[in-house]
């Protein structure tokens, strides 16, 4: 159904482009299941701090020098010379920390809730390139401002391709520019820190196509049937969602401007050197159980194949997990395995941070085994041999069903 | 409703738990635990202290420069200490800099102005090096970040200088320090009772002024801190109150949902 309006100017608009249907088609009129928890809103959320990324990042790129003898120093002016400077500095070293939190919501309540299985395997794997390369995106980040984690960090992840059998060693240098990190180095990542958010949107544009194709998923994982199992997304959703945006605002700042470097490392602080290196190398907070999963193998190679199919796995999911029904809420036996997945990430979370001696390297291995083991077994088991609980005939009844005594009790 | 409010809890005590299990992780590995110190800068109306930083400026100006820089910070940026215009033009004429090339293409010497950055000790790393024993001193503009600890680690290793126990071999040239990771530090016990004279009168001992220049060090890492502080309660008390607002006008869409 097309947009309606009586404002000449729309109608003059949406008869050459119907852009108007096209943003009332996406947060207008939409059809949306009624029973969406609050686990739903970490989508726009972390819409909105991919958009206060590339706003601060702009304006940090106007003040930037990409150059290793200036990089430091450069950042440092942003701090202290620039009008609000350290805000807009602040805002984008710990808006990543918070993008990150948002997206990683995102991700395990989809897999609490099965939203990747069909007919959303596709919205899924877009949700998991946009993870990739999320990943690349901060990586490249945290090399710019050229402090001493960020030289060594660059190091440490760009030498990992030389465990490429054969070609990895021209890998390594095509990467580098050069023999080792170095200004080349810095330039080509700046170059792609810069490209790859605006590839996000893109791939962020077919997300949310992909999710418009069968509508959002929902608490209770069943199909939505009639329009009494739907609201439209505004106002309802609108609002819910700006509710969210203020709450996880408020939690923002309360690290952005009283604890800005929490979530960074001192090290950072310190400039760029290779004649020196620092005792831990350690990735941002975010990266640390890929991390955990890269030392727990003995060899290099096998740790780079590793630490990629951690990531990898997740498109094989939807067929690892042979069970039918979406939302774990009828599922009593994946219900605790999902808490035990989440717990185990967590904990290679711990390993990656911890120095790799004494007895984190066998919880390291350990916690690997069994992130593997929860799709390769779990999934597949659980899926076949679980009985899961009756689900209700339609969202609408089950609201209802919901509501009912509270309402008894309220009159 | 209770559900979803307790759930968001736990996504919140997740996001923060992660973090906080794995901060203390580096932390424990320097060994020795460093005194927390209260600072007046650390809550969040937190602000610095102006007659310590005036003493820490003159800790650093009369002890630390004499061999390390602080290559980021200008004269004029002592306006946030408390000083007067007239008063920084007279602590940057102090110092001589190399500026130029004039229009003989040659470069001169002239007292420093406010627009100046601090001069440093030696000229470059080289030189620090050589007349340091080959460990060139760190410049301190962004010590009280670069440090795990902060300003705390900081006061730490001022006070921290005492003989080696018995039996700990010790290399030539170095001090032994119980807060240093590795207890064996190249600097030697550069703070001593009275080595400065305060002009508000305050005693220096080694503690007074330890603490005086964390204070100091911390204002030059982070000179914004009093701006992000005052900001930063009023954007906190604004999206309180509109959270707030969008809670209850979310409650009111949504009353005619069944």
């Amino acid at each position: 159904m097309a947009f309606q309006s009586d404002n000449k100017v729309v109608k003059w608009i949406e008869y050459r482009l119907p852009i108007f249907t096209l943003l009332d088609h996406a947060v207008g009129t939409y059809p949306a299941p009624k029973n969406l928890s609050y686990w739903w809103n970490f989508g726009s959320l972390a819409g909105l701090m991919l958009v206060i990324q590339i706003v601060t990042g702009i304006v940090l790129v106007m003040h930037y020098t990409p150059h290793t003898l200036m990089a430091f120093n450069s950042v440092e002016h942003i701090m202290r010379d620039v009008n609000y400077g350290w805000l807009i500095r602040y805002i984008h070293m710990n808006g990543a920390s918070f993008f990150f939190i948002a997206v990683y919501i995102h991700i395990f309540r989809g897999l609490y809730y099965g939203s990747y299985k069909a007919p959303r395997e596709l919205l899924w794997f877009l949700g998991i390139i946009i993870y990739l390369l999320m990943m690349a995106t901060a990586f490249m980040g945290y090399v710019l401002p050229w402090g001493q984690m960020s030289f060594w960090g660059a190091t440490v992840i760009t030498n990992l391709f030389s465990a490429i059998p054969v070609v990895g060693e021209s890998i390594v240098t095509l990467l580098w520019g050069g023999f080792s990190v170095g200004n080349p180095t810095l330039n080509r990542l700046f170059s792609l820190h810069y490209l790859l958010p605006f590839i996000i949107v893109g791939l962020v544009i077919l997300h949310i196509w992909a999710l418009h194709q069968h509508g959002s998923n929902n608490p209770l994982g069943i199909d939505k049937k009639d329009s009494r199992d739907t609201i439209p997304f505004h106002p309802y959703y609108t609002v819910k969602d700006l509710f969210g945006v203020a709450v996880f605002l408020l939690v923002f700042s309360l690290f952005l401007f009283f604890s800005p470097n929490f979530f960074g490392e001192p090290d950072n602080y310190i400039e760029a050197n290779p004649l020196v290196t620092p005792a831990h190398i350690v990735p941002e907070w975010y990266l640390l159980p890929f991390y955990a999963i890269l030392r727990s193998v003995p060899s290099k190679l096998g740790g780079v194949i590793l630490m990629f199919a951690a990531i990898l796995i997740l498109f094989v999911l939807p067929w690892l997990d042979t069970s039918r029904i979406r939302s774990a809420q009828f599922r009593p036996v994946y219900k605790q395995f999902f808490w035990i997945f989440v717990a185990n990430c967590l904990l290679l979370g711990v390993v990656g941070a911890k120095p790799p001696e004494g007895i984190w390297v066998l919880i390291g291995r350990l916690a690997t085994v069994y992130y593997f083991a929860h799709f390769i077994l779990i999934c597949p088991l659980v899926g076949w041999f679980e009985k899961p609980r009756p689900l209700p005939t339609s969202i609408n009844e089950a609201v209802l069903a919901k509501r009912r005594p509270a309402t008894a009790a309220g009159e | 409703m209770r559900k979803t409010i307790l759930s968001l809890g736990l996504a919140a005590a997740v996001a923060l738990g992660v973090p906080a299990l794995v901060a203390p992780a580096a932390q424990a590995a320097e060994g020795v635990a460093i005194p927390k110190m209260s600072w007046s800068f650390a809550a969040p109306f937190g602000t610095y202290d102006r007659a310590a930083l005036q003493r820490g400026f003159q800790v650093y100006k009369e002890v630390c420069a004499a061999c390390h820089s602080m290559n980021l910070l200008a004269y004029r940026d002592l306006a946030d200490l408390g000083y007067n215009e007239n008063e920084i033009k007279a602590i940057a004429a102090q110092y001589e800099v190399t500026d130029g090339p004039n229009d003989q293409g040659e470069m001169f010497q002239r007292p420093a102005v406010p627009s100046d950055r601090f001069k440093a000790p030696f000229p470059n790393v080289q030189a620090a090096k050589a007349a340091n024993n080959g460990a060139a001193p760190p410049d301190l503009s962004l010590m009280a970040k670069g440090r795990i600890g902060g300003p705390d680690y900081i006061h730490a290793l001022m006070i921290g200088y005492e003989n080696a126990p018995a039996g700990f071999e010790m290399q030539p040239g170095l001090s032994y320090n119980k807060y240093f990771p590795g207890h064996q530090i190249a600097m030697p016990a550069p703070i001593n009772p009275d080595g400065v004279t305060f002009a508000d009168g305050t005693k220096a001992t080694v503690d007074q002024q330890s603490r005086d220049v964390a204070h100091f060090l911390m204002w030059a890492a982070e000179p914004k801190l009093e701006q992000r502080h005052r900001l930063g309660v009023q954007v906190v008390l604004f999206l309180l109150i509109l959270s707030g607002l969008l809670f209850v006008a979310k409650r009111r869409i949504w009353s005619d949902v069944h």
